[in-house]
């Protein structure tokens, strides 16, 4: 057991150091396949990014009633018991004018400016809590609710985060398919890699067929090779998505402070990367395990 | 040990280069085997390790039908042979060491013994102070002496030796004659293929001769 593993290790040695005998083209490679692989990697985390943002900011989903500003107390109680009675609403919190115009001086920057009003610009409203949280029943509920008496306009709150994840549904598909195509791109890349690497160690191949070497032998060099380069490349474009989301995120946080809230680009999570790393390393296999299959056979030994 | 009946040859494009051979050679036995250029010498060899497969009749090696082995069973044939081929087959991308090292390697011998055994093989045939040298570096003799210590590394039974004096002088053949003998001495089969007969006329060994691919 120990035997064969020490065996493989030399193998694998002597893969990598085939790998930058040729310091240059060896790291070329890795580079080409790192940036290959580091576009659906980087959308992908940027996706899973917005995601977050977008199950953060429309998590509790709720429908504000503005009324008219000059509704009387009457009206107001009307509507609120409407509300109490009506099947698909969960609660109603008022929020008067005076306490709206409170809680924007409080919330922005635009004190000032407020204090400069002559009058409260801002009408009562409800914030209404719906029962179902899916996107078409919400806005059922919100067409309900805008006929009501009184209501003059009614706002779902996170109508935009559902479009964003309608656009990230679209975006996910876009990754897939990009990663598809460069997964095909780094499996040439391989494939021709291993293909020349043959054609140089052509006399090897055949001396070592000569003298006893089963196809296992021969092949295994060759498939190390492979799944190392790959697993290099998949190490760089991980080394590349995460110090792009790190640069990203000194801007980002400062443009986030001006719409008082706090985003952070969160990097590839563990087991992200772990797939990232596993797959680069397959793929590599595979276009060396392709390569030789194809290429081996036409050295025979004479 | 080695033993063909009727063999034919015949290669693509319809040449004979072998018609009707049949012999024997026992085991520790050692035979030379002579005949004009393009006689077969090298194409009966490659029968023996199956490098090239008979059109018909059989070679038996251990008697074992290797012309009708399975490519997956070849590798394990041909490390129970050493083969000194006639167009050397050395690699010069690597040192003497490395070049006597590779049947080691294929066959899967750890590091330390491996090493043992190199240095043991290129002593037999001294060139254990060329070891860091690429045989490119060679004169045609030591080149010829690194091939045996690559094919006598594995400890082979048998030893297959085609031309193995080819173009060197009288002093350089007689020297290789010397150490095949020593290996004939601890039971090793040999076959050793030759077209100049004058390193063979005191030695009183068996004689294989081959003329137009007919055994005479
Ligand atoms: N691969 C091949 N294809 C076609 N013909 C071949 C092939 N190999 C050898 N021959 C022919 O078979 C005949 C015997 O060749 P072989 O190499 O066995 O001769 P040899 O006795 O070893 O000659 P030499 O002493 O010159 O090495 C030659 O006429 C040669 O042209
Ligand atoms: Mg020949």
């Amino acid at each position: 057991m120990t035997r064969a593993l020490a065996l493989h290790l030399g193998v694998l040695r002597a893969a990598l150091r085939r790998m930058f005998a040729s310091k240059l083209g060896g790291l070329l490679n890795i580079l080409v396949i790192g940036i290959a692989l580091s576009l659906p990697a980087g959308m992908y985390a940027l996706l899973q990014n917005a995601q977050g943002l977008v199950a953060q900011l429309s998590g509790t989903p709720q429908i504000s009633l503005f009324l008219a500003t000059d509704a009387q107390a009457d009206d107001i109680d009307a509507l609120r018991k409407q509300l109490a009675a009506h099947p698909a609403v969960h609660g109603a919190e008022f929020v008067a004018r005076e306490r709206a115009l409170e809680q924007l001086k409080q919330s922005t920057g635009l004190a000032d400016v407020i204090v400069g009003l002559e009058k409260n610009p801002l009408p009562d409203a409800f914030v209404v809590s719906p029962k179902q949280g899916n996107a078409q029943a919400l806005d059922i509920l919100r067409g309900e609710l805008a006929q009501l008496p009184g209501v003059e306009l009614a706002q779902l709150d996170s109508a935009w985060a559902y479009k964003l994840e309608a656009l990230l549904e679209f975006g996910h598909l876009a990754v897939l398919i990009l990663a598809v195509l460069l997964s095909l791109a780094l499996v040439a890349v391989t494939f021709n890699t291993i293909r020349l690497q043959i054609l140089t160690q052509r006399d090897e191949i055949e001396v070592s067929r000569l003298i006893g070497a089963t196809d296992g032998f021969i092949r295994r060099p060759f498939l190390y090779f492979g799944a190392m380069q790959g697993l290099l490349g998949g190490i760089m474009a991980w080394a590349i998505v995460t110090a792009s989301l790190l640069l990203l995120n000194r801007p980002l946080g400062e443009l986030s402070q001006l719409y008082a809230s706090q985003f952070v680009l969160h990097p590839l999570s563990f087991g992200d990367s772990l797939s990232l790393l596993l797959f680069s390393l397959y793929l590599g296999w595979l276009g060396a395990w392709l390569s030789v299959a194809r290429h081996l056979s036409q050295i025979e030994p004479r | 040990m080695i033993s063909f009946t009727q063999v034919h040859k015949r290669y693509p494009g319809g040449y004979e280069a072998l018609k009707g051979i049949s012999f024997d050679i026992a085991e520790g036995e050692m035979v030379f085997l002579t005949g004009h250029s393009g006689a077969g010498k090298s194409t009966l060899l490659k029968l023996i390790a199956a490098i090239e497969r008979p059109n018909s009749g059989s070679v038996l090696v251990n008697s074992q039908n290797v012309g009708a082995l399975s490519g997956g069973a070849l590798p394990y044939l041909r490390r129970n042979l050493g083969i000194i081929f006639q167009d050397h087959k050395l690699l010069f991308d690597r040192s003497v060491f490395d070049n006597v090292l590779l049947p080691l390697q294929i066959c899967g011998f750890d590091h330390r013994e491996s090493g043992k055994r190199v240095r043991a093989a290129l002593d037999k045939v001294g060139l254990l102070k060329r070891e860091k040298t690429n045989p490119i570096a060679l004169s045609g003799g030591e080149r010829q002496r690194l091939c045996i210590a690559r094919a006598i590394v594995n400890r082979p039974a048998i030893l297959l030796a085609d031309e193995p004096t080819g173009n060197l002088d009288a002093a350089y053949a007689q020297e290789i004659m010397a150490i095949f003998k020593s290996f004939h001495q601890v039971g090793v089969t040999l076959l050793i293929s030759t077209h100049d007969v004058s390193v063979l006329q005191d030695s009183g060994v068996r004689r294989l001769t081959l003329k137009e691919g007919v055994l005479q």
